[in-house]
């Protein structure tokens, strides 16, 4: 029998601490619209995506309401585009069709115009990749990202150069909403096919027709565990970070089941994550400084890090019977109302994000940098970046917004969950010469680990 | 699932009479069982907790919530009503 404490806390955690499951995603091969007429394959991707999700939104809410836990968002992550248009010309009108899809099924996003590019392009990866900038200034609800490497291919420079060039035109194509375009494009390393995050969710080719995935939040939550145990060791912290990383994955685990069974589609992952929203109270930055640090970025913000990702996986793994996507603490710059703070008053750098990049969730996230930044920087940032994925095995992934018109100390606004950020400097030293080299970075070596 | 039918209603705001008396009526109506109830009062501060059977209700479970979330806006009280699942799943393994 539940505890009268243990439902009242259950209600704080909801009421005061922002307890949520920030997505549900429903993951939706393409496979079987492919033809080689691009009018025809676009009408068909539409049709599969509104029939499959017709209910998707529904159901969210049911499950929300009987639960009384908020559901965030409900979103679609289909098939990388650019492995069903190898037989069209253009792959423009299929990003349309995902968006009206979207907006037909009333989802909060669509992830999946996405090229996977770690070993090569094809002429269809070039495409997509080439029509990123129109892609997303055209449409509003449709999320893009491109693997540009990983550790078993190494990273091919040909699709960096790329990227950073489709940011910026991206960038300049979105300039009236301060570059808010690049808030929907990720670049990988080792991106993972069953991510329910945006805007790096896509459906892999290695998934099956369709899957409901959870991605689980919760920073709230672990920041006023951790207010319980002030002054602990760091054995204490740990072991109250698995904990309730338990009880968050839980519910995660619990309307995934539910989400499943009432669309009668399997069920695919629980991402056991920490995704951080600009409210006052959900802050991953937050969780850090409650262990000691006083802004986060400061020196022991990379421990603390690499101790709160690790204990929440620890307790969500254990509460979920399939976990995956990217599990870990996020930390989106714009998105974290410590990140922001920490950004503006000069703590928290680039470089200092990219050395916490090492031991957590994914990357560099929701940066704002000078209007200015040239392409090959842009490119060089995401070659370090998705060098660390490659060494370390894991994912990394670049998501900046070089600001148009905008200086160090401006702030750019995007509103809602993607928040705002100031504009913080890149190093203002050239990597033209070494972008411009293009060809393949090798795989690394897989033992003498040092 | 175990207790698929369970559902747990919870009932905050300041103590004034009448308020299990006018819960219990809404649940009656609806053919609902109380299974428990806890109630405390803190400094005027009420908190009641139900555990109320859900396994033969004469409405959808929306609709039973529209009528407790209804009398809770009346009365100036917050009223849920939330399926046991979620508890279970919290602090039970």
């Amino acid at each position: 029998m539940i505890q009268t404490s243990q439902i009242l806390e259950t209600l704080r955690m909801i009421d005061q601490e922002k307890l949520d499951v920030r997505t549900i995603t429903m993951g939706i091969s393409l496979f079987n619209c492919v033809c080689d007429d691009t009018k025809r394959l676009a009408s068909r991707v539409y049709s599969r995506i509104a029939r499959q999700a017709e209910n998707l939104v529904k159901v969210g809410q049911e499950i929300e309401r009987e639960f009384g836990v908020p559901i965030v968002n409900k979103r679609i992550s289909v098939t990388p585009i650019s492995l069903i248009t190898g037989a069209v010309d253009d792959p423009l009108p299929v990003a349309l069709a995902l968006d009206k899809a979207a907006h037909e099924t009333g989802v909060d996003f669509i992830g999946g115009y996405s090229a996977l590019v770690q070993k090569g392009m094809t002429e269809a990866d070039k495409r997509l990749i080439e029509s990123i900038p129109q892609a997303l200034s055209e449409t509003e609800l449709m999320c893009s990202s491109v693997n540009v490497a990983s550790t078993k291919a190494g990273i091919d420079m040909d699709a960096v150069r790329l990227c950073g060039e489709a940011i910026k035109q991206l960038a300049q194509r979105t300039k009236d909403q301060d570059g808010l375009g690049c808030a929907k494009l990720v670049i990988f390393s080792n991106a993972v096919e069953d991510n329910p995050f945006m805007a790096g969710a896509f459906h892999g080719p290695g998934e099956g027709d369709c899957a409901v995935s959870v991605g689980v939040s919760g920073p709230g939550v672990v920041k006023r565990a951790l207010e319980t145990v002030r002054g602990a060791s760091f054995d204490v912290v740990a072991e109250t970070i698995k904990k309730t990383a338990f009880r968050i994955t839980r519910v995660g685990q619990l309307v995934a089941m539910e989400a499943s069974e009432r669309l009668g589609v399997p069920f695919g992952i629980v991402d056991l994550s920490l995704a951080p929203t600009p409210a006052i109270g959900d802050s991953v930055a937050h969780i850090l400084e409650e262990m000691g640090i006083e802004r986060c970025g400061t020196h022991g913000s990379t421990a603390a890090l690499a101790l709160l990702n690790d204990a929440v996986k620890k307790g969500g793994v254990m509460a979920s019977s399939h976990v995956g996507g990217l599990s870990g603490a996020f930390i989106p710059v714009s998105e974290d109302i410590g990140m922001i703070e920490a950004a503006a008053c000069g703590a928290l750098t680039l470089d200092k994000l990219e050395a916490m990049t090492c031991v957590c969730s994914v990357g560099l996230d929701m940066i704002a940098v000078p209007g200015d930044t040239s392409a090959a920087t842009i490119s060089a940032i995401i070659a370090d970046e998705a060098a660390i994925g490659m060494i370390n095995t894991k994912t990394t992934a670049v998501r900046v917004i070089p600001a148009p018109g905008k200086q160090v100390g401006d702030f750019v606004e995007f509103g809602g969950l993607l928040g705002r950020a100031p504009v913080i400097p890149v190093h203002p030293f050239s990597s033209e010469a070494f972008i411009a080299r293009g060809g393949r970075i090798p795989a690394p070596l897989n033992s003498l680990k040092n | 699932m175990a207790n698929v039918s369970k559902a747990v209603v919870t009932v905050l705001g300041f103590d004034r009479k009448g308020i299990i008396a006018k819960v219990s009526h809404v649940l009656f109506d609806r053919g609902i069982n109380i299974l428990d109830i806890s109630q405390t009062i803190v400094d005027g501060f009420f908190n009641m907790v139900m555990v109320v059977d859900l396994s033969e209700p004469t409405c959808p479970f929306d609709e039973l919530q529209d009528d407790l979330n209804r009398l809770g806006k009346a009365m100036g009280l917050q009223i849920r009503i939330q399926k046991n699942e979620i508890f279970e799943a919290m602090h039970q393994i």
